[in-house]
């Protein structure tokens, strides 16, 4: 299960910005994932949850927002969302070709926002 | 207050790959990312291929092992330097752990290092470790419709190994199929049908890795 490394992950990335920032509670983060990237909103939600039970960012809000599969045709170029889930085998909508299509996106994983507290005091 | 971060979430793993990527560079050596399900057969390889290319190559591998270190034992046994990577339950290595195997090791005059990550499809092909190419190993009794299952690890990987292509008579597998599924998302992967166990098609995988140990010295 390699979200908990990734929650750790976010995590140490989280407690930098707010650092940065001199906020003294996340309230949310949200989190955008491609869909190639197998990762499970739910595993990865559980593992947020339980790395920040008992510290001062237990209670934030995890969002998570899948980025589709975005391929361009190898033949032709074109680009296109596959809609069936079986992206191995996309024919491309304008010339059918089957094979070897680059995926321009739907790998990522990263961080969109950090909703915080104002800071206290500055 | 909503703070745009944008900032990639395994960063700090990207950058420990790229000091790795550099320190492999500065030393001329061949780095492979060697990924599979458990029990696909990339002991039975490592074994195969240290032996067979010993006189030729100059040969590390780092074993990532979630809690023994048989298979470090076993390629220990080939007489190529070894280390145990023991991830305690972790499902992948990460370019920190690889980072402190390397110290393990004696780098200088090696040629090739072999990174074999944990039995695991999934969690590795999101974690680069500083390789040059990773390799993935699927053998014909797991079924022709891994690839399709796990696209992410086929997509990135330079090389193909289907493996105990000996049991292929006993076996519902397609070598066509598993090739064609991997060549979905990559037109560029290399397959290579192999018996590690019966000493099978080890040949073109030998050259394969004679030609990227030869593009990586330049
Ligand atoms: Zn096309």
């Amino acid at each position: 299960m390699h979200e908990l490394s990734i929650a750790q992950s976010l995590l140490a990335i989280i407690r930098e910005e707010m650092q940065k920032h001199g906020s003294p509670r996340l309230i949310s983060v949200k989190v955008r994932h491609g869909r190639l990237s197998a990762i499970v909103p739910d595993a990865l939600a559980m593992s947020f949850e339980a790395l920040t039970m008992d510290t001062a960012l237990a209670g934030a809000r995890l969002d998570t927002e899948e980025i589709p599969l975005v391929l361009a045709c190898r033949a032709c170029g074109t680009k296109f969302s596959p809609e069936s889930s079986d992206y191995v085998f996309a024919p491309c909508p304008a010339c059918g070709e089957e094979l070897g299509h680059t995926v321009v996106s739907g790998k990522e994983l990263y961080i969109e926002y950090l909703e915080l507290d104002e800071a206290q005091g500055t | 207050m909503q703070i745009p971060v944008i900032r990639n979430i395994l960063e700090a793993n990207a950058r420990v790959s790229d000091d790795l990527k550099r320190l492999f560079a500065e030393k001329g050596i061949l780095a492979l990312n060697l990924m599979s399900s458990p029990g696909a057969g990339k002991t039975t390889l490592l074994e195969r291929t240290l032996t067979d290319l010993a006189s030729e190559f100059s040969m590390a591998v780092i074993e990532g092992d979630l809690q023994t270190d048989n298979d470090a034992q076993r390629v220990a046994a080939t007489g190529a330097q070894a280390v145990q990577i023991n991830t305690e339950g972790g499902c992948h290595l990460t370019s920190a752990q690889v980072l402190a195997a390397c110290k393990e090791l004696n780098l200088d005059g090696l040629d090739i290092l072999f990174i074999e990550n944990v039995g695991n499809l999934v969690c590795p092909a999101e974690f680069d470790v500083g390789e040059d190419h990773k390799i993935t190993l699927l053998s014909v009794t797991e079924g022709d419709d891994k690839p399709e299952k796990y696209p992410l690890m086929f997509n990135i990987s330079s090389a193909l190994l289907l493996n105990k292509t000996d049991l292929l008579p006993y076996v519902d597998f397609s070598l066509e199929r598993a090739s064609n599924f991997a060549r979905g998302l990559n037109a560029d992967i290399k397959v290579f049908p192999v018996s590690c166990r019966a000493r099978e098609g080890l040949d073109a995988w030998y050259d394969w890795l004679r030609a990227a140990r030869a593009a990586k010295k330049g």
